[in-house]
């Protein structure tokens, strides 16, 4: 298992455009809000936390599609289903580097991003409490839908639709959790709950995506 | 010793083969002969326990091979149609997840590789592409070696160097079951005629 994410890691900063790409568009999609919907500190920090969600949801869903494709094209795949760890295994694996090379990094990101967007002080802190474990459950999620379309012809469109309804509890509860700090309660509920959803998320989501691993492989 | 008794596999609707079987005693080449499309590969891919029988059974001296697939899977060293090289990693950085870097080392020198050891593997040809999947195969300690068309694209030096490893590998006890076209440096192998 160590091996199989020292491998990942190793590849995913040779090719380091994958992760950058999400992280570029990540900053650069929540640029974009304050030119669209104008620079009013109020109204802008009143959306920032939907925003910095929606923006990072979006991110993490782009280098999904190579997450499994490239092993599955070069044969290397068949390899790691022989390598002695179980399926699901392989599939957290996969789901752990992910969320090192993007989920993390967006994590770091969204500080100065809901700086920009004039999130109240006082939010950031549930914000970010939030994201890390909202950004580990996308990962997880995307590690299933990125397998369930392994061999579809189209996965690439297939791919957000199987996902984005599964990622909406985490979308709400997030946004939740930075709002209510913003406004002064309290969004200790809301991150219990994202830390629930990442606790159901963490065994299912590799079971069901070494199901499929092995499906795609027969 | 391997043996497969009744095995049929599909491969989408279609029938692929039925009512195959073997036995292959330690120490022994089994070479999988047919025109295109008979199925020598879907064999290779239920021996290995990536595909599934869909009748049969299949025998590893005691062990079911077809009920646990991951023990199994320890015991099967596989190299496909496909070299599954990574052309963004080096040439031995890629054979770093299935080894310590002493046993690297000597895999490569084996397959005559150690000089482009350092070399990005998006450089290599395809038959030194091909020659690093071997490479591989050399680091593993599986009893049963699954080869599909393994010569593909190797000089004749490369398929000496093979032969000298398959012949190491049997000389352990270990089988090997290989799919070709071409003949394999494999003195005294069985052969089995698929039909398409």
């Amino acid at each position: 298992m160590r091996r199989l994410l020292a491998r990942e890691l190793r590849l995913s900063l040779r090719h380091g455009s994958d992760s950058l790409a999400a992280l570029m568009f990540f900053l650069l999609a929540g640029a974009l809000f304050p030119l669209a919907i104008g620079p009013a500190p109020e109204t802008l920090g009143r959306m920032a936390p939907g925003i910095i969600w929606v923006c990072a949801l979006l991110a993490a869903l782009l280098p999904l599609d190579r997450l499994f494709g490239a092993d599955h094209e070069d044969g290397s795949l068949d390899l790691l289903l022989l390598s002695g760890l179980p399926a699901a295994g392989v599939a957290l694996g996969k789901a752990a580097a992910h969320w090192l090379t993007t989920g993390l990094p967006l994590v770091l990101a969204a500080g100065p991003l809901a700086v920009m967007l004039r999130l109240d002080e006082a939010a950031i802190p549930a914000l970010l409490l939030g994201l890390l474990p909202g950004t580990a459950v996308l990962s997880l999620l995307g590690t299933m839908g990125a397998a369930m379309v392994l061999g579809a012809r189209r996965g690439g469109v297939l791919l957000p639709l199987l996902v984005l309804p599964l990622a909406a509890p985490v979308l709400i509860f997030g946004a939740a959790a930075a709002d209510a700090a913003a406004v002064g309660l309290a969004a200790r509920p809301h991150l219990l709950l994202l830390c629930a959803l990442f606790a159901a998320a963490l065994p299912l989501c590799p079971l069901a995506a070494g199901a499929a691993l092995r499906s795609a492989a027969e | 010793m391997l043996e497969a008794r009744n095995l049929a596999a599909l491969r989408g609707e279609r029938l692929v083969f039925a009512r195959l079987g073997f036995a292959l005693p330690r120490g022994g080449a089994l070479l999988l002969e047919g025109p295109n499309g008979a199925g020598k590969s879907t064999l290779l891919r239920v021996l290995a326990g990536l595909g599934r029988a869909e009748a049969g059974t299949l025998h590893w001296g005691r062990h079911d091979l077809l009920t646990d697939r991951i023990a199994h899977a320890e015991r099967v060293a596989w190299l496909g149609h496909l070299d599954a090289v990574k052309p963004g990693l080096g040439v031995a950085e890629n054979l770093a997840f299935w080894g310590g870097r002493a046993e690297v080392a000597t895999a490569l020198d084996r397959m005559g590789l150690r000089r482009l050891a350092d070399l990005p593997a998006r450089m290599l040809s395809a038959g030194q592409r091909r020659r690093l999947a071997l490479a591989r195969l050399a680091l593993s300690a599986a009893p049963i070696w699954l080869l599909d068309e393994p010569t593909l694209g190797l000089d004749t030096a490369a398929v000496a160097a093979l032969g000298k490893m398959l012949a190491d590998h049997l000389a352990t006890g270990g089988v090997v079951v290989a799919a070709t076209h071409l003949p394999l440096p494999l003195p005294g192998a069985q052969s089995l005629a698929m039909a398409a």
